[in-house]
């Protein structure tokens, strides 16, 4: 995973933002007493349920896959999901990218690194993974050796 | 069963919870890196290994396994930038991914004969499979750099792999091929992958990178990473907890 973001790649998540907010706004135009008018017109570009319509929170609890759209540097398609009303979740199942893979806006884009300071632990283990030791002095004893009989 | 067995300068355990494990089974792994210990060790006279050094024999009759070697060396020196070379002063010492290398072949022995949960150590790098006596992940204690007789972290696994690189004695057995100097900002790093070999490779270029060999090791997507820094920090990857909850 690229741990920096190219500036192109910025862009296609703005513009993949942009289209799923817009997406999902031509659902929030159907009001809760649907007309048949807005049922026809809304734009339903959602793959694997039924037409999704708004809760109290503005949108109905789901998952929801879009259209696959052209983002100049390749393909996007995104899949949103919605809790509690609210946009809880966007995923990139196709990213414009050498290296595709899934992006999550509720996940850090990048791998962090996190640090503690080291702590005795009493549990009981199986095993124990430590740096060879014997190989270490071993090494270290043959090098100075080997280097006194050159 | 639990066998245990001094090779390569290094103790060797095998641990199988599966019933009617066999001793011959064992057996066989041991003579197997006792076989890759004679052709590969640095420190054999007789081995393949010193005989190139000597300049006895000419790249184009290496062994098949002599050939793999380098050509795996040769892999992973492009993939970690330079930083794993197994030739060191113009000597040439492919210890840094032969340990990796047998565990992990040894380990797909024992998965061919049928074994679903054991594990295969060779001196704190480790190949695990299933689950403990207890029916458990393999719960695999981080030894603290500066004291002996401590674990500091406990990981729990069932499948990984898990190596360790790190200088616990003065001085130090890594160098960096880039400085030309020797590793001593850094105490350990443990790295756990799905496959043994990999761990251990990368363990060991990452540790030749200084404090920047954590980062690496996070820009990897299939491996997690435990860096104890010499004021008794750690820095450690986001998804290396994930071995650290749940046994």
């Amino acid at each position: 995973m690229k741990k920096y973001l190219p500036i192109g790649s910025i862009l296609v998540v703005f513009f993949a933002l942009v289209a799923a907010r817009s997406f999902l706004n031509a659902d929030q135009k159907t009001p809760p007493l649907k007309s048949s008018t807005d049922t026809a017109s809304s734009d339903n570009s959602s793959q694997n349920v039924s037409t999704p319509t708004p809760s109290s929170g503005g949108y109905k609890d789901g998952t929801y896959t879009g259209d696959t759209t052209d983002a100049v540097y390749g393909p996007m398609q995104v899949q949103v999901t919605i809790q509690s009303g609210k946009i809880a979740d966007i995923k990139f199942l196709q990213y414009p990218n050498d290296n595709p893979t899934t992006l999550s806006i509720n996940q850090q884009a990048m791998p962090i690194l996190k640090s503690e300071a080291i702590q005795s632990q009493s549990a009981q283990v199986d095993i124990i993974s430590t740096a060879s030791q014997t190989s270490t002095a071993f090494k270290e004893s043959l090098s100075s050796a080997l280097a006194k009989a050159q | 069963m639990k066998k245990h067995a001094d090779i390569m300068g290094m103790p060797v355990t095998i641990e199988i919870v599966d019933m009617h494990a066999r001793e011959e089974d064992c057996k066989e792994v041991f003579s197997y890196l006792r076989a890759i210990d004679e052709q590969l060790s640095p420190y054999k006279k007789t081995s393949e290994v010193e005989k190139i050094n000597n300049r006895e024999i000419d790249t184009i009759d290496y062994s098949p396994l002599m050939r793999k070697i380098v050509h795996l060396s040769e892999e992973t020196k492009y993939e970690t930038q330079g930083y794993f070379d197994i030739y060191n002063k113009g000597r040439l010492d492919p210890s840094g991914l032969v340990k990796g290398f047998a565990i992990s072949q040894g380990a797909k022995m024992l998965a061919a004969k049928g074994y679903k949960n054991f594990f295969l150590e060779i001196a704190g790098d480790i190949q695990t499979s299933g689950t403990n006596r207890n029916g458990e992940k393999w719960a695999v204690g981080i030894r603290n750099p500066f004291q002996n007789d401590e674990i500091v972290k406990i990981v729990y696994m069932s499948g990984e792999g898990v190596a360790t690189s790190g200088i616990y004695a003065r001085g130090a057995h890594i160098y960096n091929p880039k400085t030309k100097k020797s590793v001593i900002d850094i105490a350990s790093l443990t790295v756990i992958s799905q496959d043994i070999y990999d761990a251990d490779r990368f363990a060991t270029a990452a540790f030749a990178m200084g404090e920047k060999g954590i980062e690496f090791i996070n820009q990897k997507k299939d491996l997690e990473g435990y860096m104890i820094l010499k004021n008794k920090m750690a820095i450690y990857t986001e998804g290396f907890e994930k071995y650290t909850t749940g046994k």
